[in-house]
């Protein structure tokens, strides 16, 4: 049997690009913490890495970066922790539950999201002062809503929301649904949200990058396969799936 | 213990550990939350963060707004317990288990519902936007909205479930001596499932006051218009949870408070 499965893996392994083929035996059970903005890319990522990796299963567990840095600190098991923010990795660095200097993987920035078809017929980040349009933002308490702050301080633009939503899928959802005629949102939930909407760029979104880390946890179980995925993750194949996703190098 | 002291004395008393323990352990598993948050509870900082104008805000909005969903309950419930209690309607069974379908569903599916039928784009909405200008997502009358259709089921139960112990014969001596149908309802039918009405109408404005789900799904978050107590509780949360813990006690206060207040006098009458 085990040859068997052996055979099986270096014909997975021969499919896959012969460099990412099984270095370092990275095997078992890699259960990574990863914020719920990457869950597209990520599980995509996971499946890539085990299809190169024979024996190695990665599992995720996909929620706000706050909340997952909770849970870690409260001791929930993990390899690895991939934060939207790095304020969020800090939570878990100042209690050592990671000791090891994250990596920063990732960059995302604000779109202007709009219904298709845009009815309001939005341009530009002055519309969202306009008081007879419907406008969602995220609140300021949640990370994308600290971002449009940001951006509409850079803008000079006092916006006037009709509702501060409390994640920027619910914001999102919004415009999906053509409640709102626009929103501001991660450029990867945009592109997330396939054609029911449609992204705009504009010119202040480069005051407020959020910027994406990941490390290993100190009481990682399996220390081999944490820094195999995470090297996976910055890899150049890495890369460009999420680069897919809509998420910029950083 | 309980069961082996009852045992050898008072027959009346007799406990079976095998209930008491569970039931004590049940009892602990609901009210240690409650203690809980009221041991973590600020105290020191509490008067000045209760008398913030957030707080103030997001309290008087959730005490309005569950009370005028209320009303619409009460106004739209008692006839529907009347329809499901006393008339020979075909499919009554059927009737009575759709209008308990929002006591089990999630509210946040009950607030997608509302929006696809009264927002913008809804089915029911479009109109009220495109002839009358009406849009209702994202206002307090939203909020009022997304509360009643939750909170509606428990005052139709309550209220139908008075009316089924009540002698409909009562009202059939009204009309035989020659009242209406309407005055025999107010006068006769009314009166008598009082206390069921009082019951159904105290559960049915607590759970439109603890509203969270269909509230930020259909009306949103906006301080002053649609924030309330139950939405500034979780999104403080997410940056200050002292200020969540505050807006909690207060919540639970409010909640409790009305509860016991109208418990001796109304709801055990109607048990």
């Amino acid at each position: 049997m085990k040859k068997v499965l052996a055979v099986l893996a270096l014909v997975v392994a021969g499919c896959g690009t012969p460099e990412a083929a099984n270095r370092g035996g990275a095997s078992g059970d890699i259960t990574v913490f990863a914020a719920a903005s990457l869950t597209e890319s990520f599980t995509k990522l996971g499946k890539d890495f085990e299809a190169a990796h024979p024996g190695a299963k990665v599992t995720f567990n996909f929620a706000g970066s706050s909340a997952l840095a909770q849970q870690l600190n409260q001791g929930a098991p993990a390899e690895l922790f991939a934060s939207a923010a790095p304020a969020n990795m800090r939570q878990v660095t100042d209690t050592g539950t990671v000791k090891a200097e994250p990596t920063t993987f990732a960059k995302n920035t604000l779109q202007i999201v709009v219904p298709k078809g845009n009815p309001g017929g939005v341009t530009g980040l002055a519309d969202f002062a306009k008081a007879d349009l419907k406008i969602a933002l995220c609140a300021e308490q949640v990370p994308c809503g600290a971002a449009a702050k940001k951006v509409f301080e850079a803008a000079g633009v006092t916006a006037r929301p009709d509702t501060l939503e409390q994640d920027v899928k619910a914001t999102l959802a919004k415009v999906a649904l053509g409640e709102v005629d626009a929103a501001l949102v991660y450029r990867t939930d945009v592109k997330a949200a396939g054609d029911k909407v449609e992204g705009k760029d504009f010119p202040e979104a480069a005051e407020a990058v959020n910027a994406y880390v990941i490390a290993p946890l100190a009481n990682a179980r399996n220390k081999v396969g944490a820094q195999a995925f995470l090297d996976h993750v910055v890899s150049e194949a890495g890369r460009a799936v999420l680069v897919e996703a809509g998420f910029t190098a950083p | 213990m309980t069961g082996v002291r009852a045992g050898t004395g008072v027959r009346r008393a007799r406990l079976p550990v095998v209930l008491v323990v569970p039931a004590v352990v049940g009892l602990a598993f609901l009210l240690l939350p409650l203690v809980g948050l009221l041991v973590r509870a600020p105290w020191g900082t509490l008067p000045q963060r209760l008398f913030s104008a957030e707080v103030g805000d997001a309290l008087l909005l959730s005490l309005v707004c569950a009370s005028l969903a209320t009303v619409v309950c009460v106004v739209l419930g008692v006839p529907l317990a009347w329809v499901l209690a006393r008339s020979d309607l075909p499919g009554r069974g059927v009737l009575r288990a759709l209008v308990t379908v929002p006591l089990v569903l999630p509210p946040v599916v009950g607030g997608v519902a509302l929006l696809l039928v009264l927002g913008r784009r809804g089915l029911v909405g479009q109109y009220l936007d495109a002839w009358f200008g009406i849009s209702l997502p994202f206002t307090t009358a939203g909020v009022v909205l997304a509360e009643a259709f939750v909170a509606m089921p428990f005052l139709v139960i309550s209220v139908e479930g008075a009316l089924r112990a009540a002698d409909p014969r009562f009202e059939e001596a009204a009309a035989t001596l020659g009242a209406s149908r309407w005055l025999a309802f107010r006068r006769v039918t009314l009166p008598s499932v009082l206390p069921g009405l009082v019951a159904g109408t105290v559960l049915c404005w607590s759970r439109a006051l603890g509203e969270f789900g269909a509230t930020i799904t259909f009306a949103g978050n906006y301080p002053g218009e649609t924030t309330t107590m139950p939405l500034a509780v979780y999104l403080a949360l997410e940056s200050d949870p002292d200020a969540a813990i505050v807006l909690s006690v207060v919540l639970l206060l409010v909640s409790v408070g009305v509860l016991a207040g109208l418990r001796d006098r109304w709801i055990r009458g109607a048990a």
